[in-house]
Formats: C-alpha cells, sequence, structure tokens
C-alpha cells in the first residue's frame, strides 16, 4: 500500500493530508504558517505523518499547493490551489459543480466538471476585501477571537451596512459603527454579509451552477455558512474536512501519478 | 549556401532590424528636440503618416514613447510625477506618463521628444481627444480631430459601393482636405500628390507585408511570438508607416518568416500550447508576463493587439495610386474602423481565429488604465464561451503601472490555466480512444 500527501502552505494557515490508495484521509494537520513557510510546510508534513502513524518512505508522492507551494521543498510537484480546491470538493461531494474557497488572502470561485476538471475560475484580485482577512480586521477591532465571529454574529438581528470594500478601512468602519452604540452582533453580521456579497458577486462571474461547495478556513464559520445559503437560496455543502479540502485535492493529485506511475508511461503527460 | 548559414542570416532578424529602426528613429527625435523644432503627434489608430511625411513632419506617438517608459522599468517615475501634479491614479497610464514627459521637457529613456507643432487624433479612442487637449494648454499646439464613422451595428459593416459607405467616404475626404490645408499653413510647404503617391507606395507595402506575416503564424509551430516579438514588429509598422525604411523592413520580415514557416522553425522549440491574446501587453513585467506562460510550453500565435495598435493594417489595405486623396479616405476609413472593431466586436473573429491558428486557448488581459480596450472584455469572454469550449483565461493587470501588477497573483492563475488546458487534453486523448 502506497500513500499520498498533498501539503497546502498558505497565507495564514499550513494543511497536510496523506490518503491511502482508496483516497481516504489517514493523516492530517494543521499550523500557521508562521515567516518560514519551508518550515511550515515541512513541519505539517511530518505531524501528519505521525498522526496517521505513518514512516516517511510510505508516502509514494507529495504534491505541494497554496501561495508557498514553491517552498515545499520536499514535494515530488506543485499544483496550484484552484485546481487542488476543485479536485478536493469534487471528491468530497460528487455533486459539487461550484466551489467558493475563502482563506486567508483569497476567495476564489471555481466552476467544475464532474470530472474536477476546472471548467471557469476567478478570484478577488489585489486586495483582501472578502476574504478571511476581513474577518480577522473585525476580529481585532472588537477584541473577538475569530473562533467565536460566527456564533456571535448569528446572534444579530439588524445587520449594519459596510459600505467600505477595502479591509484597512473596514476596521475604522466598525469602530465607528461601535461608537455610535450598534450592537456587536449587528455589526458582525453586517461584516458577514459584506463578505458574503463580495464572494457570491465572485461566484455569479465564473457561473453558479448547484451544487455549491464551501471550502477554505473560512467555511468553519457558521454565520458564513448561514450568509452564503441565504444569498444562493440554496443551502452550501459544507465538510468537516473542508478547511483541508486543497491539501486533500493535492494529496489526490498525488494519488494520480502513483497509480499512473504503475501504468504505460504515456498516461504521466497529462497528470498536472 | 548552406541551411546553417542561411539560418543565421536570417533567422532573428526581424527582432536585430527593428531594434535598430527604433533607436535611429529616437535618434532623430532627440535631433529635432535640440533643434528646437516641432513634431506631429499623432496616434496608433489613424496616424495618416503616408499624409503627414508629404510635409516633412517628424513623428511622434506618445503612445510607443509611454509603453517604452514601461519596458525600461522607469514607468513609475513619470505617472508619480504626473500624480503629484494633480492627475488622478485612475487615468489613463499613457497620458500621466506623456504629461510628465511633456513636464521634463521632452526627458525620455530613449533620449529627447520634441515638443507637439500639430496633432493629429481620431475618435479611435476617446481618451485620444482629451490627450490632444493637454498639448493644446501646454503648448498651444494646433489639434485636428479625424472623425470616422465607426461600425453601424455588429456583423453588417459596409463596404466600397455601399451608399453608406460612400457617404461615409466623402465624410473622411473632406477632412482630409482640412487637415492638408491645416499642414500647408503649419509647415509652410505646399502639398505634393506624387509624394503622396510614394508614401502610399510604401504603405501599401508594409500593409501587404504584415497581413502576410500574421497569416504565417497558422504555422505550426508559430513562427513568432504575436505578444513579444509581434510588439517590435508593431513598433516598426507605427513608426515607420509610409518610408521606404518600413517597406524594406516590412518584405524582409514577411521573407523571414516565410522560410521559417517552409523551414519548421518555430519560435518556441517546444510548443505545446497556441494562444491567441486579447488587449494590451503587461509593459511593466513585458518578459516575464510571456514567460509565465512559455515556461509551459506556451506561444502567443496572434493578438488583438497587433490588429487595433497597428491602425487596422492587418487588413493589408492597398491603396490605389491613380486616385490618392480618394483612396487614402477609403483606406483610413476600413482600417481604422477595423481598429475599432477589434476592440468591440472580437467574439466573431477569435471564433474564426480558434480554428485558422488551431489555438488551445485565449487569454484575455483586461487592463485597469484604459477603459476603452478592457470594458467589453468580459462580454466578448462570455460570448465566445457560449459558442466554442475553447479555454479562456481572464486575467487582470495593466499596461504602465506595477503598482496593480502582481506577478504571484497572475502566476497563480496562469499556472492553474494551464493545468486546466493539461487535464482538456488528456480528456480529449481519453475520448479519442488514445492508449494511455
Amino acid at each position: 500500500m502506497a500513500y499520498a500527501a498533498g501539503v497546502d502552505v498558505g497565507s495564514t494557515q499550513t494543511k497536510a493530508v496523506i490518503i491511502d490508495e482508496a483516497g481516504r484521509i489517514v493523516g492530517r494537520s494543521l499550523m500557521d504558517t508562521g515567516a518560514n513557510v519551508t518550515r511550515a510546510a515541512e513541519t505539517a508534513f511530518q505531524e501528519a505523518l505521525r498522526d496517521g502513524d505513518l514512516l516517511e518512505e510510505q508516502v509514494g508522492f507529495i504534491v505541494g499547493t497554496g501561495y508557498g507551494r514553491y517552498k515545499v521543498t520536499f514535494g515530488n510537484t506543485q499544483v496550484t490551489e484552484i485546481s487542488c480546491h476543485g479536485r478536493g470538493a469534487v471528491h468530497m461531494f460528487p455533486g459539487t459543480r461550484t466551489v467558493v474557497d475563502m482563506g486567508g488572502q483569497d476567495t476564489k470561485a471555481i466552476r467544475v466538471a464532474e470530472t474536477g476538471e476546472i471548467l471557469d475560475f476567478c478570484m478577488n484580485d489585489k486586495c483582501a476585501a472578502g476574504t478571511g482577512r476581513f474577518l480577522g480586521a473585525a476580529s481585532a477591532a472588537l477584541d473577538i477571537p475569530l473562533d467565536e465571529l460566527g456564533p456571535t454574529a448569528l446572534g444579530g438581528e439588524r445587520a449594519v451596512k459596510i459600505s467600505t470594500t477595502c479591509t484597512v478601512f473596514a476596521e475604522s468602519e466598525v469602530l465607528s459603527w461601535l461608537g455610535k452604540g450598534k450592537k456587536i452582533e449587528d455589526i458582525l453580521l453586517g461584516v458577514h454579509q459584506s463578505i458574503g456579497a463580495r464572494s457570491v458577486g465572485l461566484l455569479r462571474r465564473v457561473g453558479i451552477e448547484e451544487e455549491v461547495t464551501f471550502t477554505g478556513g473560512v467555511a468553519r464559520n457558521v454565520a458564513m455558512i448561514e450568509t452564503l445559503n441565504e444569498r444562493l437560496g440554496v443551502p452550501v455543502n459544507v465538510s468537516e474536512e473542508s478547511h483541508f479540502m486543497g491539501a486533500m485535492g493535492a494529496a489526490l493529485f498525488a494519488l494520480d501519478h502513483i497509480l499512473a506511475s504503475r501504468a504505460p508511461a504515456s498516461s504521466m503527460e497529462h497528470v498536472p | 549556401m548552406s541551411q546553417m548559414a542561411t539560418d543565421t542570416s536570417i533567422v532573428g532578424r526581424g527582432n536585430q532590424d527593428g531594434a535598430q529602426l527604433f533607436r535611429e528613429w529616437f535618434e532623430e527625435l532627440d535631433q529635432v528636440a535640440e533643434n528646437g523644432t516641432g513634431a506631429a503627434y499623432v496616434f496608433v489608430m489613424g496616424s495618416l503618416t503616408e499624409l503627414l511625411r508629404v510635409f516633412d513632419l517628424p513623428i511622434v506617438f506618445p503612445e510607443i514613447n509611454s509603453l517604452q517608459t514601461a519596458v525600461r522599468r522607469v514607468a513609475h517615475e513619470y505617472l508619480s510625477e504626473a500624480e503629484d501634479y494633480g492627475y488622478s491614479p485612475d487615468i489613463c497610464g499613457y497620458v500621466k506618463a506623456d504629461v510628465a514627459v511633456q513636464l521634463r521637457g521632452g526627458e525620455h529613456p530613449m533620449g529627447r521628444i520634441p515638443k507637439p507643432a500639430i496633432a493629429i487624433c481620431t475618435n479611435a479612442c476617446n481618451t485620444y481627444i482629451k490627450w490632444a487637449e493637454i498639448w493644446e494648454r501646454m503648448h498651444g499646439t494646433p489639434v485636428f480631430t479625424l472623425d470616422i464613422p465607426g461600425t453601424r451595428a455588429a456583423g453588417a459593416q459596409t463596404w466600397p459601393g455601399d451608399p453608406d459607405f460612400e457617404t461615409d467616404r466623402q465624410y473622411v475626404a473632406d477632412q482630409i482636405k482640412e487637415l492638408i490645408a491645416l499642414c500647408e499653413e503649419q509647415t509652410g510647404i505646399r502639398f505634393d500628390i506624387d509624394r503622396l503617391r510614394e508614401t502610399m507606395g510604401h504603405a501599401n507595402t508594409m500593409n501587404r507585408s504584415w497581413k502576410r506575416i500574421l497569416e504565417l503564424n497558422q504555422a505550426c509551430p508559430a513562427v513568432f511570438n504575436a505578444l513579444t516579438d509581434g510588439t517590435i514588429y508593431l513598433g516598426v509598422a507605427n513608426g515607420f508607416r509610409g518610408t521606404e525604411a518600413g517597406a524594406t523592413y516590412f518584405t524582409d520580415l514577411a521573407d523571414e518568416m516565410e522560410y521559417k514557416a517552409t523551414n519548421g522553425i518555430g519560435t518556441l522549440s517546444d510548443e505545446q500550447y497556441r494562444l491567441l491574446f486579447v488587449g494590451v501587453p503587461c509593459y511593466p513585467i513585458f518578459r516575464r508576463f510571456n514567460e509565465l506562460f512559455s515556461e509551459w510550453g506556451g506561444t502567443f500565435v496572434n493578438s488583438t493587439y497587433l490588429w487595433f495598435a497597428s491602425g487596422g493594417s492587418n487588413l493589408g489595405f492597398q491603396y490605389d495610386l491613380e486616385q490618392p486623396l480618394d483612396s487614402l479616405a477609403e483606406g483610413v476609413l476600413v482600417s481604422v474602423r477595423n481598429a475599432m472593431d477589434s476592440m468591440f466586436f472580437q467574439d466573431l473573429v477569435l471564433s474564426e481565429m480558434i480554428d485558422d491558428y488551431q489555438a488551445d486557448g485565449v487569454v484575455f488581459h483586461p487592463i485597469k488604465s484604459c477603459r476603452t480596450v478592457s470594458t467589453g472584455l468580459a462580454d466578448n469572454r462570455r460570448a465566445l464561451m457560449e459558442n466554442r469550449d475553447t479555454a479562456s483565461l481572464f486575467l487582470e493587470s495593466d499596461m504602465m503601472d506595477r503598482r496593480v501588477v502582481s506577478e504571484a497573483q497572475l502566476k497563480n492563475r496562469i499556472d492553474a490555466f494551464f493545468e486546466g488546458l493539461a487535464t482538456r487534453r488528456k480528456r480529449a486523448s481519453i475520448e479519442h480512444g488514445e492508449t494511455l
């Protein structure tokens, strides 16, 4: 039995996943990326090995993904997180045709075929508005831990309007609403709706086709799931492993390489 | 002559000669600036240089000056100077770089640029008209605006012989007569129709060759890169339009491309993917931008830029030298209209080119500082995708401003695009029953 690994080095967190030949997750890890990207990738991979009670030599192929994919120096190749999130989402939810991936600095809208092939994609451009960073700014301004933002926002009844599209200015706007006596729950609900509106805008650019799967670190936020459900009019797929979807897709590409290496050489030509 | 000797003498000649001609052009402009005499400022869509050369006017293309500041990695200095002067970051980067050139008394990385003695602009880009007004205010430059009737409806162009076309041609011909009178007044040189025949004859050679060169890139592998090499050819097509040097250059260039096509010499040694480019290049990282594609074996086989920024000369329009003034009006009308259509009605032509050039994908490149070129690209892409199952990439950056060019973000999108192309190819090979 050979195992395949995917290491997703994101702007905020690094994730590693190890799968068996049936595509089942046997080991995983999650940690902050920090300043030393290569070390984060190595540590995450080692943690995933420990989690799966595996040895490094049992892993036949490693794919790096995420913005730091070229820093996965022990990996065999790199695949973009766009392809990986698409592949991972279709693996987890075979009915997926549209993916919204919300990470620390990127939000991606991806349209996929039933094979996981990427049909179209678009991302936020040169600005972190509408991404996890926007929530980070609100967390800092309101002094509320990130994990508590979603549950707190669900207590909101009358969302305030967050008009700025700039993450930096959003912090000032949140403080100004506080100054006007607005409830924290309503402010946070407004923040989530603002991010949701921008994300759905990206989804419209690629075309929204059901089912929609929500991936990335922000997919753990219950208020963001609610916001997307409301704006899209359909419930989004969310997995316990949503946070690991990029690493999962990378591991699936790694598994392709392992399986193709057992077949005639020509089958390797088109594996990314 | 042996094959190797021939390769050495002809392959790459167009890029070398083009660079040399460019240097000579800017050296001449530097001399004009030193002498304190002015030049004709014109734009790539509807330059009318065939006519202006009759009056011995040195030719300045401010768009080319501006993009050269980006290619030479100093555009940010010029943009900042114009913004400090009061221009918004949202205004066309070409305009702002030129404003800084004017504020600096013509100082430019390729030499001094003479002041505008006369400016000719068309309505092909609405910014042209506002841009020329700046020179009018700064220097008191006389400005002539040539109003070219555009296509009346998508897919319904009029052609010589149609009543609407004849009306439009007469409208353009009357304007050209007014321009001749203005040039006589400004230069003190009488209009000489035989000199016009001469410059139009050179333009005919250049137009004919340019059309042929573009067609030759249907060869596999492609004989030139439409984004990088093509931009060099484009510079000569504009700067030397209507000159003997320009005609010789394009005759030689067509020979080079014929030779490469016949001998299977590609611009890439291992061409994997053939791409079409839509929009204006990313000049702040000009070479690197192309490498992001060529590293995957991708090469640009054609580009809408080579149509509209050549003023529509890709059509290969041939002037009738027996009727120079009428034919000039007809040629300007047909070519500039085509340049405008190249920006606004791309999807139909792109669809044909996917077949003609065996293109694997189309790269749309909207840029922040040019609304004219970029506004309709999302619609064009959508229309193309509805009709063709061809991969496309929508990539945003800028032609001048490195502040809005992020190589890491570009690379991520480009890598994902090629991963998708690889998957498509794999699927196609499976569908065609090829052995895995």
